[in-house]
């Protein structure tokens, strides 16, 4: 039961919740602490790997005339693929009126974010001479799907960024005027990043507005990215790639790894920040629905992908799946469908453990690794396979298993998109308070999901 | 007018520097049709290898000194040889295999042994068919996906049919490497080792074309082109096997210069592309090995 006063549509805001969430913005744990010096000290790692790699050439890495894409271009599709969670919160669920999103949206955003920017970065990592990166500008060539690819990534990238931006406006503001304690350059960040909101009527229309078209715009911008960039390897005529399907097979596999991207991430910080009352079992039970149903989709897709041309065996696609099914590919690739496809599919059907946010975790974290090696098992295998054989190649040319300082990289790029991930949420609030306290006044708290012992709206 | 033609058929290289680059000196010798009379002594000497192959000291004036085709702009080099269309056979009941044309190219184009613009490879298409040997230089399609793909118009398709890189523009990015079908292109890992020579074409009809970080191939010899001299693999092989020349023309020439009608040896001998199914439309054709002189290549040695 709510009761709406003409003045105080404002900002109404559950103050309970309010300090139970700050807290985790003006305190930090040692642990936590020893978490971002971690993450720090990989992301460092990165760096000086990539130092050298600069050097020497792309002879640090092991890839070879063959094999001639790698790691760095499997991580760069895993990337673009956790981002898309960010579109399956703000578009589908807000579309849909899933109300117990509230809680949770700003965590999927902000994995959009920091995943998006370490999506960017993959492919420059990858390129043979970085230097050169503006002719992309002043040269590019639109019929490159390179070109379609950063458009679509930088498109969605501003999208995200302002979708994840707009409804931080009013928690930010908040921030701005009760951080008292804050340092300068915080009380500074607040100030500018609020933009002079009050919280007035207009101000809150427009916000209002702006994130409706915003909705519309960020699902088929999401799906455009992870179409094309699943037709930089399926516009190519090589096997493997070669597919139709290739696009929405890697969408669906994209919001599937988001999904459990972002599960792992409310458990995280359900635990490492207190928030047991707001991010309750119903957020897991009803995400990790969404989670069977998006696991089934990709079962479907991975039926077509794979099903289709096993059954054709035609001659260039049976000696590539061959290699898949049977060969020295087969351990990776039977590992990826059965514990990072069958085994979740298998677990999440039982209620009983979608009502585990343990159980929900493991699925979860089998899913986002099953994502990131099945994408090295969609790029390497069909390197390995082109449709003149390879024959006489020095060594290390006709095999892949990335070097040192590929590992290095890839890991400092994941610890750098963890690393921004925790500072996003150690600058701003990780749950968004004011959409979260006006859908508790609107609908009321078991709706939204938190906790009903957290008190009814008082406002300010 | 005549004057320029004269100069833009001159030779390719300006050799200033020779020391040591004994394969390049070899090659601007072997040139002296199109190149400028040597003009007077230096006094200073240079390393060079003869005919027969022993090493010489010339004086640096007496080398012939190649004018370079000044004339050529990148613009030029990015259109190719005006009313050209370059075409390429390859006979493969001649070739028996010796990679001779690899070391020729690589010769000509100062690359390690881990890189071969051309390879010779050994082919069964099915248990129970013909082996045969089969050099694979880059095929320059038609409608080429390694074109389409670069971002930055790195790699381009010529009017004369030639497929180029322009290592000047390239990003690295080996989209094309992914693209191409055919496994052609291949890229500088690391630094590559530069000869000893200068050259102020532009970079796409050069004899070196390495760079780090970029990708090169097979460039049908553009340089050599231009001076009409034929491919270093079609001089290589002494097999007769290639043969290279203007589909304008509708000629081609081999090694012992024997020329002959393209039109009429594609008919008669039954000539295909490499698997035409997948639309490149290669500008090399391949004769069927039928009635070869030679062993046939043993399939169980050639590693996969
Ligand atoms: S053979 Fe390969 S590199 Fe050469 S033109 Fe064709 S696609 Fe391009
Ligand atoms: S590697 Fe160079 S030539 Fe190849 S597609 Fe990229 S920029 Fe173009």
């Amino acid at each position: 039961m709510h009761f709406k006063t003409e003045n105080n549509t404002a900002a109404s805001i559950n103050l309970e919740m309010e300090s139970d969430v700050l807290k985790s913005i003006t305190y930090t744990s040692a642990k936590g602490k020893l978490w971002i010096a971690l993450l720090l000290l990989i992301f460092i790692a990165g760096i000086i790997a990539y130092g050298i790699q600069l050097k020497n050439g792309l002879i640090v890495t092991s890839m070879r005339n063959y094999v001639s894409w790698g790691l760095y271009i499997s991580m760069f599709i895993f990337f673009i693929g956790i981002s898309h969670v960010g579109a399956l919160m703000s578009s589908i669920l807000r579309l849909t009126g899933a109300e117990w999103r509230f809680p949770i949206t700003r965590m999927a955003e902000a994995i959009t974010f920091s995943s998006l920017l370490f999506a960017g970065i993959m492919p420059i990592l990858d390129m043979g001479r970085p230097d050169r990166i503006l002719f992309l500008f002043t040269h590019g060539r639109i019929q490159s799907p390179i070109l379609w690819d950063i458009i679509a990534i930088a498109t969605y990238f501003v999208g995200s960024t302002i979708y994840l931006y707009l409804p931080m406006i009013p928690d930010i503001a908040m921030l701005r005027d009760k951080l008292n304690h804050a340092s300068r350059w915080r009380k500074k960040l607040y100030r500018i990043l609020s933009v002079g909101w009050k919280g007035t009527e207009v101000q809150k229309q427009l916000l209002e507005k702006c994130m409706n078209i915003m909705t519309a715009i960020i699902l088929p911008v999401a799906i455009t990215v992870h179409t094309v960039v699943a037709w930089l390897l399926a516009m190519t005529l090589r096997t493997g790639w070669n597919s139709t399907v290739l696009g929405p097979y890697f969408v669906s596999a994209a919001i599937m790894s988001g999904a459990a991207a972002v599960l792992i991430a409310m458990a995280v910080f359900r635990k490492a920040y207190h928030l047991e009352k707001y991010i309750t079992i119903v957020h897991f039970k009803n995400l990790s629905l969404l989670l069977f149903v998006l696991t089934l989709i990709y079962a479907y897709f991975n039926l077509n992908e794979y099903g289709v041309p096993a059954y054709k065996m035609e001659r260039a696609e049976s000696e590539y799946l061959n290699e898949l099914f049977y060969g020295a590919h087969a351990p990776l690739y039977w590992s990826v469908q059965i514990l990072g496809l069958l085994v979740p599919l298998i677990l999440l059907a039982f209620k009983r453990i979608r009502n585990s946010i343990g159980w929900i975790v493991f699925v979860s974290s089998l899913i986002v690794i099953g994502a990131m090696v099945k994408r090295y098992i969609i790029v390497i295998p069909t390197m390995l396979h082109p449709f003149v054989p390879i024959q006489n190649a020095p060594i290390g040319y006709g095999s892949y298993f990335p070097s040192v300082v590929e590992w290095l990289v890839t890991l400092g790029a994941l610890a750098g998109f963890i690393l921004v991930y925790t500072l996003f949420s150690k600058l701003f609030p990780i749950i968004t308070l004011w959409e979260t306290s006006d859908a508790i006044k609107d609908k009321g708290a078991e709706i939204v999901g938190v906790d009903s012992r957290v008190s009814s709206p008082v406002s300010i | 007018m005549q004057e320029e033609e004269e100069n833009s058929r001159r030779s390719f290289l300006k050799a200033g520097l020779i020391t040591g680059a004994a394969a390049i000196a070899a090659g601007v010798i072997g040139c002296n049709s199109d190149t400028k009379p040597p003009g007077s002594l230096t006094g200073k000497k240079v390393p060079l290898l003869d005919s027969a192959g022993n090493l010489i000291y010339v004086d640096e004036g007496q080398i012939p000194v190649h004018t370079n085709f000044k004339g050529i702009t990148n613009e030029e080099s990015r259109k190719g040889i005006p009313g050209k269309k370059f075409v390429m056979v390859i006979d493969l009941a001649k070739c028996d295999g010796c990679g001779k044309c690899t070391e020729a190219c690589n010769k000509m184009h100062f690359l390690p042994k881990e890189k071969e613009w051309i390879q010779v490879l050994e082919m069964q298409d099915a248990p129970k068919e013909a082996p045969y040997f089969f050099p694979k230089p880059c095929f320059h399609c038609d409608d080429p996906p390694c074109t389409k793909v670069c971002p930055v118009d790195a790699t381009f398709k010529r009017e004369d049919g030639i497929v180029s890189v322009d290592i000047d523009r390239c990003i690295g990015c080996r989209f094309c490497m992914a693209a191409c079908p055919y496994s052609v292109r291949v890229f500088n890992w690391t630094e590559p080792v530069k000869p000893d020579i200068i050259e102020e074409t532009p970079s796409m009809e050069r004899a070196f074309q390495s760079k780090k970080g970029c990708v090169e191939k097979c460039d049908f010899c553009s340089h050599m082109s231009r001076v009409d001299e034929l491919p270093a693999c079609v001089t290589g092989c002494p097999m007769d096997a290639i043969y290279f020349g203007d589909e304008n023309e509708d000629a081609v020439t081999n090694k012992s210069g024997q020329t002959e009608k393209l039109s009429q040896m594609l008919e008669d001998r039954a000539a295909y592309r490499f698997m035409e199914e997948l639309g490149t439309k290669p500008r090399v054709y391949y004769l069927p090995p039928v009635n070869r002189l030679y062993p046939k290549p043993n399939m169980n040695d050639a590693k996969s």
